[in-house]
């Protein structure tokens, strides 16, 4: 392990409650060993100086700013108006656990 | 070895059941025969579904007893990648968390493609997600490689590009967000198609990373992979991001540029894909197809794509944070598994994640939560954003210059199974020439270009600029061709 080792076994338990993951001991130190592995790679990304590039969130942008399509055609919005959705019944038969109205889920709040 | 039998392409398949030389039942019972019959070795298939084959074979079957005209894709025996929803059949996205599922709708693609008369035996293998480039990643089990048994079909659409391979379907749907058509079919030995950017949609494609995802066909030569893009493409009112542009008749403009080839077409060689890293067979059998192009009247410029070293961790820090919040549905709620006995709902929500996600799934998404987390964001996620669009430059500043740009599929053939399913970096370096046009949205094709000394097959992957299908099918067509002559 590099000195200067990014992730911890606590940044990997913090990450791992942010992410509604439960990882066994041994799954928690291959997580720790992979995860500073795959940061060191990713850490060549501070050899560029991007202070003046704006981030590019997505494709449709470089279209309208860089490309030769017609961009006027790329950011055209639906109307927002009601339409029909999937039908309850048909949406509730994939569920765990209902009562043909509603999602079933454990108690929310612990006492 | 699996013997490869040449699959009928699709023009010849409609046209016997239209002459009455066939049938469509005829037809999708000798497919599903040959899936039974090879599946057993190659593992491509994860469902198959015969019933509702032959009763799409009967409806065809009907039109043709009727002297109707028939669809473009009457007939033909299509397999979907398993991350696409058909409705009633299994979704299971290549994941424990979706077994059992049974989706209450249809992926525009497979409607269009059922429209079009398509056959569908069945879904196909892949890596859970479309997390990975070698299909070990299934929660069912790796997909072996027809061309070696030992050997990985690529990934994460290992299943589509066996599939066609092996002769157990004429074309089939992949989906590809860092390489995964492009780099299979270079592994497999068929025709791959990464379609631009909102050219096809998403809707009822189970997400991984919704900027970077695409849908597009396999098939056994680049005219049917054109066809198969032709019918799935077109705007869709489902997804917000597919493109209204017009679909151009992709098989029609090739039949048009059939005398000319690539005769007058600039073709960029970017520097940075034939550096270290390069398999010298791969190098070897790439050069020699840019060679071929050459002699056919492509004039061959030397560019540079300068940011290319930076793709792969660039990649890697915005899909895996788009797939930590793409994959936060999976909760036990609404559809799919949920752990039994928890007592709380956090409890719950933690267990279904624990039993249904494999190591590489749970791998992202701890990685695309900690580069999202608090104090990350900006050095990672924003950086890599940043990163993504001096990529995007790189290849719109190339376009001004060539008409496409060749290059290697994969850095090296079909690598063996196991080999590097213990070292997540060198795995995702598999996606290196891959994950660039990813990256810019850029339409590609792999197509195949010679073999190993081992037999193995060998891609070149065709770049073209946003909505320029028609010139990546021109390329590929002129090289299918030359190798054939």
């Amino acid at each position: 392990m590099p000195d200067t080792e990014r992730v911890s076994l606590e940044d990997v338990r913090r990450v791992a409650e942010l992410a509604y993951l439960e990882l066994t001991t041994e799954e928690e130190s291959r997580m720790r060993r992979d995860l500073n592995a795959i940061l060191d790679y990713v850490a060549q990304l501070g050899e560029l100086d991007t202070s003046r590039i704006a981030p590019m969130t997505q494709v449709s942008e470089v279209l309208a700013t860089g490309g030769e399509t017609a961009t006027e055609e790329l950011s055209v919005l639906r109307d927002d108006l009601p339409v029909p959705c999937l039908d309850r019944n048909r949406a509730m038969a994939s569920a765990p656990e209902t009562d043909g109205v509603f999602f079933k889920v454990p108690k929310v709040i612990e006492r | 070895m699996t013997t490869m039998t040449a699959a009928g392409s699709i023009e010849s398949v409609r046209s016997a059941i239209a002459r009455g030389e066939t049938t469509a039942t005829a037809l999708a019972e000798s497919y599903l025969a040959r899936i039974a019959e090879e599946d057993p070795r190659i593992h491509a298939w994860l469902s198959v579904g015969r019933e509702y084959a032959l009763a799409q074979a009967a409806e065809i079957d009907k039109l043709a007893a009727n002297g109707e005209t028939l669809p473009p894709l009457a007939g033909v025996p299509v397999g979907i990648k398993d991350v696409l929803t058909l409705e009633g059949f299994p979704a299971t996205a290549g994941s424990k968390i979706l077994e059992g599922y049974r989706p209450p709708y249809t992926a525009t693609a497979v409607r269009k493609l059922a429209d079009a008369g398509a056959i569908f035996p069945g879904k196909l293998n892949c890596d859970e997600f479309a997390m990975g480039s070698s299909n070990e990643n299934s929660a069912y089990g790796p997909v072996h490689n027809p061309h070696h048994l030992d050997r990985v079909p690529g990934g994460s659409s290992g299943g589509s590009a066996a599939a066609v391979a092996a002769g157990m379907a004429v074309a089939t749907l992949g989906t590809d967000t860092g390489g995964s058509i492009r780099q299979p079919a270079s592994f497999c030995g068929v025709v791959g198609v990464l379609p631009t950017y909102g050219r096809v949609s998403r809707y009822g494609l189970i997400a991984f990373a919704s900027s970077l995802d695409r849908i597009g066909p396999f098939a056994a030569n680049v005219r049917d992979a054109a066809t198969v893009l032709g019918v799935i493409a077109g705007h869709d009112p489902m997804d917000a991001t597919s493109s209204p542009l017009a679909v151009p008749d992709y098989a029609a403009d090739l039949d048009r540029s059939a005398d000319q080839g690539v005769s007058g077409m600039r073709l960029g060689v970017p520097a940075e894909y034939f550096a270290e890293g390069l398999d010298a067979e791969v190098r070897a059998a790439i050069e020699g197809g840019i060679e071929r192009l050459r002699s056919a009247g492509a004039e061959i410029c030397p560019i540079s794509l300068p940011h290319t070293r930076y793709a792969i961790p660039a990649y890697y820090v915005i899909a895996t944070a788009e797939a930590s919040s793409n994959l936060a549905r999976f909760d036990g709620v609404r559809y799919g598994l949920r752990a039994p006995q928890s007592d709380t709902l956090a409890a719950m929500y933690r267990r279904t994640r624990d039993l249904g996600f494999g190591a590489e799934v749970k791998r992202r998404i701890m990685l695309g939560t900690y580069v999202l987390s608090h104090g990350y964001y900006d050095a990672y996620y924003r950086k890599a954003q940043q990163v993504r669009r001096l990529l995007a430059d790189d290849f719109l500043s190339a376009f001004k210059e060539v008409d496409a740009i060749v290059t290697p599929t994969a850095p090296t053939p079909a690598f063996r199974i196991g080999e590097k399913s213990d070292d997540p970096v060198a795995m995702y370096l598999a996606d290196i020439y891959t994950v660039t046009a990813s990256l810019a949205g850029i339409c590609g094709i792999s197509v195949p270009c010679g073999r190993s000394a081992e037999g193995l097959p060998i891609g070149m992957q065709i770049l073209g600029k946003h909505f320029d299908e028609a010139a990546i099918f021109r390329v590929g067509q002129a090289l299918e061709n030359l190798l054939a002559s």
